[in-house]
Order: structure tokens, then sequence, then C-alpha cells
């Protein structure tokens, strides 16, 4: 399939602890079609940010990922050495992350950090990276680029450090932005703001776009498809729209319950709540990882759930029809 | 940055002001200086003479500052024990501990830059208990026995080396090697722990993101940010460096500073010891004033401030 730009099969991530092997990621698939947006969702622990750092190659010491496969444009990278994600981050594939005050260099410049990729990637002269640098940082709505090249990121607020990372991630046109919780470290202004931002750049270039966030206001209002993950696993995965008007896992429906909708939500009324915690992911796990949470439990739930699908749109639970 | 170097400029020359006062009443703390010039056991009137001759009768503040004055002038005045103009005495041994100090500093940085970043990199490894040896043993090692092994090893069993003197750079191998190594753990240490740190970061993580390979994420991305302490700490370690310079030029019969020092504490030579003490002291706040502006230099948060 030509159109598919990532297609991660099996994928898991398992991180040694002192308490035994944690399994962060467990057996998961995703797919991103090019120029759309996938959306992965799920409360904070669930795996979400480990899922992206494998697709990248960027897992931390500790952290091994295996995969059935990982594929990108076509090219399974589930045994492919270090130095073939080299070639390939910052070039063909970008990421921004979760905190843009940190993210960025405090010894160097704005304008070397942008630079960086497009030269390293595609030889370019200083001159072509500085005046592919300006371009992009016009692009993403940052005023006076050519002098803002020469500043340093302490002198940059947190909204406009995050436009400079995306600048940085779109410097050599990549094919995949995979963006880790890009806003949720922003005031809520800028937030809408950086959103719209990756929208528009999505529409101008062409780039599928992976965002992970646990705000489902963020994903009604750019998803294409939609992955809800709970405790290492996708428990749902559709079209946004089939996924938000017929939720068929309980979690899914339990987190649209926790969203206040004006007009719906009475006045006064409490807001749903999913009960009890997420369950540790320390040592073998096994059967439906919410049971314990759900209301619709039953014995057979402590069984592997098995795989649904309707039109593209699926779910691993007991349940066939929606709860 | 102008306003910065304006600022740290004044404070340096304070500095080197308190600590010519220092250097002038802690000497003379130290013993008579009519005594030293006339030996023991002299007359009292002969001492009353040279106490009227040199001026020793006067209060001790107008002695510092008729000395302070002369010496701003660049009369440093006349050595007790070798009878000759402090100046040219000292301004001939200067540059052999100049260059002591220099290349001792040159070797620490070469052993443990490297060491301290392959350390951090492969920490908890055997890289890493290795460099830890490494260090212990050259803090816990007194540097006078350390260079004495040396000559043991490569003047007495080897023959490779020349045991003393100054004449050719041969004689600064074993030195460099002694005084290096002694102020070499300290930086290795500080660079290990800075790496450890900065690799954690955030933009190491953003770094690696771009596709930039292990080593320009490495020495480019990381290690000039863990730096920036280090180049404080060789300001430190150059003091040391002087200091250490005393015994290693003694040991070495190498004719620098460190040695005329020896000497001039040796036989009381008050005019002396009070040059040299003033002139390490001024090139060590001159040297903290350099550190500071490549500090401001490599973290630009700092030039604001």
């Amino acid at each position: 399939m030509t159109d598919t730009i990532l297609d991660v099969r099996g994928l898991s991530v398992d991180i040694a602890t002192a308490g035994g092997v944690l399994h962060a990621v467990r057996d998961i698939s995703l797919k991103v079609e090019r120029g759309k947006t996938l959306c992965v969702v799920g409360e904070s622990g669930c795996g979400k940010s480990m899922t992206s750092l494998a697709i990248m190659d960027l897992l931390p010491k500790g952290a091994r990922r295996s995969a059935a496969a990982l594929s990108f444009a076509g090219e399974d990278l589930s045994r492919a050495p270090g130095k073939r994600f080299n070639a390939l981050r910052g070039n063909r594939m970008a990421m921004i992350f979760q905190e843009p005050m940190t993210a960025l260099n405090p010894a160097y410049t704005i304008g070397d950090q942008l630079a960086e990729p497009y030269r390293l990637h595609r030889g370019a002269s200083a001159a072509q990276a500085r005046d592919r640098a300006v371009y992009l940082l016009d692009k993403v709505g940052i005023a006076s680029p050519a002098e803002r090249l020469g500043q340093y990121p302490h002198q940059l607020s947190g909204g406009l450090r995050q436009r400079v990372m995306i600048a940085m991630a779109l410097m050599c046109e990549p094919e995949l932005l995979i963006a880790d919780e890009p806003t949720t470290a922003l005031d809520v202004t800028i937030q809408a703001q950086i959103l719209r931002l990756l929208a528009d750049l999505q529409k101008e270039f062409g780039v599928a776009i992976m965002l992970i966030t646990h705000d489902l206001g963020v994903v009604a209002r750019i998803a294409d498809r939609v992955a809800v993950m709970y405790a290492g696993q996708v428990v749902e995965e559709g079209p946004a729209a089939a996924l938000f008007s017929d939720p068929r896992h309980p979690y899914t429906r339990g987190l649209l319950d926790c969203i206040p909708v004006p007009g719906r939500t009475a006045r006064g009324g409490r807001l749903g709540a999913i009960p009890g915690v997420v369950p540790s992911l320390v040592g073998e796990v096994h059967g439906c990882s919410f049971r314990d949470r759900c209301p619709h439990a039953r014995p057979v739930c402590a069984e592997d759930p098995p795989a649904r699908e309707v039109d593209g749109h699926r779910w691993r639970c007991i349940l066939e029809k929606a709860a | 940055m102008i306003a910065y170097i304006v600022k740290r400029l004044g404070l340096a020359l304070l500095v080197a002001l308190a600590v010519s006062a220092l250097a002038f009443f802690l000497i003379r703390l130290s013993g008579d200086v009519a005594t030293a010039i006339a030996g023991e056991g002299a007359r009292q009137e002969d001492l009353d003479i040279i106490r009227q001759t040199y001026g020793l009768d006067r209060p001790l503040v107008v002695q510092y500052l008729s000395w302070l004055w002369q010496t701003l002038r660049g009369d440093f005045g006349t050595s007790i024990y070798f009878k000759t103009d402090v100046s040219s005495l000292v301004l001939a041994k200067l540059p052999v501990t100049l260059l002591l100090g220099l290349t001792s500093l040159l070797f620490a940085l070469v052993i443990s830059i490297p060491l301290g970043v392959l350390a951090a990199v492969y920490s908890n490894s055997w890289i890493d208990r290795l460099a830890l040896g490494v260090a212990v043993v050259g803090q816990a090692l007194p540097n006078f026995f350390f260079a004495l092994c040396l000559v043991m090893l490569f003047s007495i069993t080897l023959r490779w080396l020349p045991v003393s003197g100054s004449s050719t750079w041969l004689h600064f191998v074993m030195p460099t090697i002694a005084l290096g190594y002694y102020v070499a753990p300290a930086f290795m240490r500080l660079i290990r722990a800075g790496m450890i740190e900065v690799l954690s970061a955030d933009y190491i993580r953003t770094a690696r993101a771009k596709g930039l390979p292990a080593r320009t994420v490495i020495f480019k991305h990381a290690l000039r940010n863990a730096v920036v302490p280090v180049v404080a700490l060789t300001a430190v370690q150059l003091g040391f460096l002087l200091g250490g310079s005393v015994v290693i030029e003694t040991i070495f019969a190498l004719d620098g500073l460190g040695y005329l020092a020896y000497q001039s504490i040796t036989y009381k030579d008050f005019p002396v010891m009070q040059v040299i003490v003033l002139l390490l002291s001024v090139i060590y706040v001159l040297l903290t004033l350099a550190s500071d502006i490549a500090n401001a230099w490599l973290d630009p948060r700092i030039r604001v401030a």
C-alpha cells in the first residue's frame, strides 16, 4: 500500500526495572496514512510516549523494542541498525516533544539548531540552511524570523520555542511528524494556536501526523483516525467520527463521559469518572486489563478479549455492540 | 557582553588590591625583616640602623602604602639574599613556571576530558570503574611521592629522562605529569557528573531526534553544556598548580618561580616572597576573570546577569 507512511505491527516495549520486566507497550498495531492525522489517546502511563519513542528508535537505556513489523514508507525498520534510523530521523521522520522549555539546547542559537538537520541530511550550505530556516520560521508564524536566528532559546517564550521545534522538525520536509503532547506544557490560548498551526502545515506540506495526547477536545478537532491506548495496549482504533459517535470499548466510553459538553452535561451535576487505577504492567499480564474498572466485567474477561472489527473500526472486548 | 567584562574587571582589581594588603601583612607577621637582613644574634644598634634605612620604623600601614606605591610604579625592591633587583629575578623565573603550569593543565585536560566523557557515556561499566580508579589514585597520592615514583621509573630504572634541571623540554616531562595528574581527578569527576546529567536532558533527545550521529550529540550538544563548570574549576585548579609548583619545582630543581619561592622562604627574603605572592595572586585573579568571560561565552544565559 503506497498511501500508508507508517505501519506498525505487534510492537512491544519492555523495560527492565528493579521489580521485574515492565511491559510498557504490549503487542500494538498502528497505521498512519500519508497526509493524515492519527491521534493516540490515553491516560498517563498507558504507553503512548513509549510507543512514539520506539518508532523513532529513541527509547531510553534499559527499554527494549520488539516488533513484528515497523514499516516506514514501505521499508521494514524493525531490525534496522541505529545508523539507518539516524539517516531517517530529522529527515523523513521528525518528532516534537512535550517540553518546549527544555527541548532546545541552551548553548546554541536558534539558527544553528534549525540549520543542523538540513545541513546534515541535505548537505546544504550555511546560507541555504539559513534561508530555509527563515522561510520555515515565517511559516510557523514567528515575526521577524531573520532576527530570531541569532537568539538563544532562553530569550524565547514557551509558545515560540514550540514553534521553533516545529520549524526544526519540518526543515527536511518529513513525511511523518510525531508530536508527543506538543501543547501540554503551554497556555490554553497558545495550545489552540499550535494545534491550528499543525493542521495548517499538514494541509500545506502534506505531512502525516501522529499526535500523542490525552486531550480528547484536541482529538475531536484534528484527528482523521484515533487509537485509544490503555495499559500498554490499543483497546480501540478507528475513524475519528465513528469512534466519537459510536465508541465500542467501555474504556473509550468512560473517557468520553469525562468530558463536559455544554448543553448536555447537567449544570451542577457530576462529571463521569472511571473508578479504580491502571493495573501494574510488571510481570505477566493476562486477560482484559480494564476488567477491574469495567462496569461490564464478567468472569470471561480474565481471558484475552477477542479482537473485533467493523468497517475499519477495531476494538478488543467481549462486547460486540456499544455498551 | 562588554558591560559584563567591565564589571568583572573592576571586581578583579579590587580583589587584587585586597590580596596585596593580605600578602604584605601576613608576611610581616611571619617574622622580623630587620633580623632577617642582619642575621641571627645581631646587635640592637645594627637592627635600629637597618630599621631606619629600610623605613621599617614607620607604622605598618605607611610601610604598606609606600610599598604599594613603589610596586605600582614597577619598583619591586632589592632581594636581601640575591642582592639583585627583584623584578629581574622574578621575570627571569616566571616563564618556566608559566610553561609548567600550562603544560600540566593541558596534560590534565587531555587525560580527564576523554576519561570523564567515556565514564559518563559508559557509566557503571568497566571503563567507568577504571576511570574512577585512576582518579582515586591521583587524588590520594601526595604529589611529591608520585614525583619520586616517576623519578625511580623513568630516570633511575629506564634512564629515559633527566632527574633535575630545566635546560631542555625533556626536563619538563616528569614535572608536567606529576603536577597534571595531581589536578586531573577533579576535572574528570566533574566532567563525568556533568555529562551524566546533560546526557539525560531533553535537548539531547532532540539532538538524537534530528538524526545526528552519536559523536556530534556527545561532543557538540552534551560536552559544551557539561564543560561550563569545568571552566570555572580550571581557574581554581590553576591556583593549585601554582601552589603545587613550589613542591614539584623544588623536587626537580626546575628553575622557576616555585623554586624561587622555596628559596626565598628558606632565606627569609621578604621582598622576593612578597612579590611572588602578589604576582601569583594577580595571575590567579586574571585567570578567574578569564574563566568568567569564557563561561559567559559558553553559556549565553550568564551574559545578561
